[in-house]
């Protein structure tokens, strides 16, 4: 399997009445755009904005991010969302555009919709502050119900930035990596006196902003499986935008995982990385044991002696992060897992709502109900009210002054799962 | 030049041994006894005002010696409160974190003692102020002077910290957020390669042990028993009147049932954690009042609580969902309530 990734750099986003790449700034003919989403006749009405790092804007209810990815050979980005058919991914050439996102919101579907400030502290938590958003404003039919408003946002953010990601097909300037991905036999063949690691990739499967899709199955309807980091990149899992903002796997950082990142950096080198095994959170304890079971014998078999599992989700999900990890260090599997804490507003409070003993090796992004005072921004992209009813906002977040009071767990992205913000905490 | 008060008993005070531990307390002007040992090291800060008290009359009238430090506060105003230290001294480490204690919660000012780490005090007080490590006994002052001078440089030239162990004072047990220089993947990696090594790498967050909850004895005479309904899944009137968090509740309420179910579309969950629609529908789903109400008329129960007690689950911190649960529990027991059934999400 080999991927090759050609990565375009998105200095500026504009609007124009044609859609192109000029030397690393995007022209984006809103107007083409809006009659493509509105092809989706559930939708009532889009609008598309741009919010730059740097300014005084905010984007808020925000639904998923999304990086622009289209594929020139070997099958389609996203696939198994809009045809019958479809190829596997992670293979041949897709482009990337790096620096921006499309990014998603509009009235609220849920609770479980965040935060991106453009400007003052948020641009230390979150990653999304500092990238570019092509901002897509959509409102459904009256008639819509929410299972079906989330499955219109979603879909039409998946097809904006394939069409956005196209445009980089003209483009000449793009930096290359080539992702190569062996079979089992080859990887032990390869590097037989590395360490054999596996990765764990836990991902939310629990109903309504609360599932992820898999070449566009829902994950309520997976086992845990073995998946390649070049399916995940092509865009085979996306998000169901789910969870609390915090802690929510955006496609985008599907796209970007930062623990498949990290792993192929040393693989070769210090590990041997032998693959992935895509874990689905459920609601119910039976599940929870059936899905340990699945996954722990998936992680034996590619004969891992060391496992990062990263986590979505906090609570219920953090029963599933524990009895994996349990299990896994009884089969004598040295497990780190990544992991937030509710450790309570003053940080006083237990950190975890569950915990093993053989979890001795955890990476923590940070007390997620700590608070932060969010300055006034000049411009609010989408519906500022709606923090009111947010994961890590309440009635009294916004003050009479325009500063935003909220708990970490409001801000998209910030307290990554997999580890792709700079957050922890200590104990003093 | 910064303010510090000290205290200290009647041995460091150098009023007398044993035979004077009833000594009331009363200030002398400057430094005394220990506080001499910490002096050269502080920059910019000198004691003012040294505070000496007999450690039985301490213990015997902790609220007369606080009305004591209260007023020698109020008059010296100052910027810092160093006491001991009382190394593994029972009463006079109680003594000292019960005066750091009081500093801080009453005036914000901050404080600081020292103790070693077997004195009982130490998990008592620990929380409330900075208890620098010490050694056993006295001898051990010329190692936890500079430790001290040198918190309380830092503490009121207001730099940041390092951590406990750098500090070498016992951890609050409180957690801070903090930026790391790499994220969070980089830093698993880094934990991951050590432990396949089998080399030392160091836990972000040691797992805690939970306090097992016991079930209660069950129910003698369900057909006689006051039975309650309460839930964790965010279920409140519509409108949701009292702003119940949609995550992190800082409070739980009881709300008056009328009829024999959570009528749909007079009730609606808020709860962030879930898939709401279905709830929504009829929340009985999430808090079955209705089935119970049935049980009732059947006389399989003797009585619903007419009252759902609810709150939201979603990232509720153990401590806050510990105080709730105390708080259910006792307005049930007033109730005459003899089981609850509490539903989750």
């Amino acid at each position: 399997m080999n991927l090759e990734l050609r990565k375009v750099q998105i200095k500026d986003i504009v609007f124009d009445t044609e859609s192109k790449i000029i030397d690393g700034v995007l022209h984006v003919d809103p107007k083409k755009l809006e009659e493509l989403v509105m092809e989706d006749r559930k939708v009532k009405s889009v609008s598309f904005d741009i919010a730059r790092p740097g300014e005084s804007v905010r984007i808020v209810p925000v639904k998923d991010v999304i990086e622009p990815r289209a594929k020139l050979e070997g099958g389609d980005v996203f696939p198994g969302l809009f045809k019958e058919d479809m190829q596997e991914a992670g293979n041949g050439i897709t482009y990337c555009l790096k620096g921006m996102a499309v990014t998603s919101t509009g009235p609220i579907v849920g609770f479980q919709e965040g935060v991106i400030d453009m400007s003052g502290p948020c641009v230390d938590y979150t990653i999304y502050s500092s990238i570019l958003h092509l901002c897509m404003i959509i409102e459904k039919q009256d008639y819509v119900d929410p299972h079906d408003h989330e499955e219109v946002v979603r879909l039409a953010g998946i097809k904006v930035a394939k069409a956005i990601g196209e445009l980089g097909f003209d483009c000449e300037e793009y930096e290359t990596e080539n992702i190569e991905w062996k079979t089992i036999g080859e990887k032990y063949q390869e590097f037989p006196d590395l360490p054999k690691v596996v990765y764990v990739y836990n991902c939310m499967a629990q109903g309504l902003l609360h599932d992820t899709y898999f070449y566009g199955r829902d994950a309520k309807a997976l086992v845990p499986l073995m998946i390649t980091p070049n399916e995940v990149m092509d865009g085979a899992l996306i998000s169901g935008n789910c969870v609390s903002p915090g802690s929510k796997t955006t496609t985008y950082m599907h796209q970007n995982n930062a623990v498949i990142r990290e792993l192929m950096k040393i693989h070769g080198k210090e590990i041997n990385f032998m693959g992935i095994v895509l874990n689905p959170l459920m609601t119910t304890l039976k599940e929870k044991f059936r899905d340990r079971m699945l996954t722990v014998r998936q992680v034996k078999m590619l004969g891992a002696e060391g496992v990062i599992i990263s986590q979505e989700g906090f609570g219920n999900p953090t029963t599933d992060l524990m009895i994996v990890c349990q299990e896994l260090e009884n089969n004598g599997i040295k497990t780190v897992i990544i992991t937030n804490e509710d450790a309570g507003v003053d940080g006083m409070s237990e950190s975890l709502p569950d915990s093993v003993q053989e979890a001795n090796a955890i990476v923590t992004t940070g007390n997620s109900n700590a608070t932060v005072m969010l300055p006034a921004m000049d411009k609010t992209i989408g519906i500022l009210k709606e923090v009111e009813r947010v994961c890590g906002g309440n009635v009294t977040s916004i003050q009479e002054d325009g500063r935003l009071l909220l708990e970490i767990h409001g801000i998209m992205g910030g307290h990554n799962l997999q580890g792709n913000t700079r957050l922890g905490a200590v104990t003093i | 030049m910064k303010k510090i008060l000290f205290y200290t008993n009647q041995f460091f005070g150098q009023i007398g041994g044993e035979e004077f531990a009833y000594t009331e307390p009363f200030f002398k002007e400057g430094k005394v006894g220990p506080s001499n040992a910490m002096a050269p090291q502080l920059k910019d800060a000198e004691f003012v005002r040294t505070i000496i008290c007999g450690d039985n009359y301490f213990a015997e009238n902790i609220d007369k010696c606080l009305e004591f430090i209260k007023a020698q506060v109020e008059e010296v105003k100052p910027d810092l409160v160093i006491a001991g230290p009382a190394f593994n001294a029972g009463r006079f480490g109680i003594a000292c974190s019960e005066v750091c204690k009081f500093v801080q919660q009453t005036y914000g000012i901050p404080s600081i003692t020292g103790l070693y780490w077997e004195n009982p005090a130490v998990e008592m007080y620990k929380q409330y102020c900075y208890i620098v490590e010490t050694d056993k006994s006295a001898a051990g002052i010329r190692k936890a002077a500079p430790l001290i001078a040198g918190l309380a440089n830092k503490i009121l030239a207001g730099e940041k910290l390092g951590t406990p162990k750098q500090e070498h004072y016992y951890p609050k047990g409180q957690r801070v957020n903090v930026f790391h220089e790499k994220d969070g993947a980089t830093r698993a990696v880094e934990m991951l390669l050590k432990k396949l090594k089998g080399e030392p790498y160091e836990t972000e967050l040691e797992i805690s042990v939970y306090e097992k909850v016991t079930p209660a004895e069950p129910i003698k005479d369900l057909k006689t028993a006051k039975i309650a309904l309460c839930t964790t899944g965010g279920i409140v009137p519509i409108g949701n009147p009292d702003h119940m968090y949609a995550a992190t509740a800082k409070f739980w309420k009881k709300y008056p049932v009328e009829g024999d179910c959570l009528e749909p579309g007079k009730w609606e969950s808020v709860h962030a954690g879930y898939d709401p629609v279905y709830a929504n529908e009829s929340c009985d789903r999430v808090a079955p009042y209705k089935v119970l109400k049935q049980l009732e008329k059947e006389g399989y129960i003797g009585e619903l609580y007419p009252f759902l007690l609810t709150t939201t689950g979603n990232s509720t911190s153990v401590a806050d969902a510990t105080k709730f649960g105390q708080e259910m529990a006792d307005d049930l027991r007033r109730a005459g309530v003899q089981a609850a059934i509490l539903t989750s999400t």
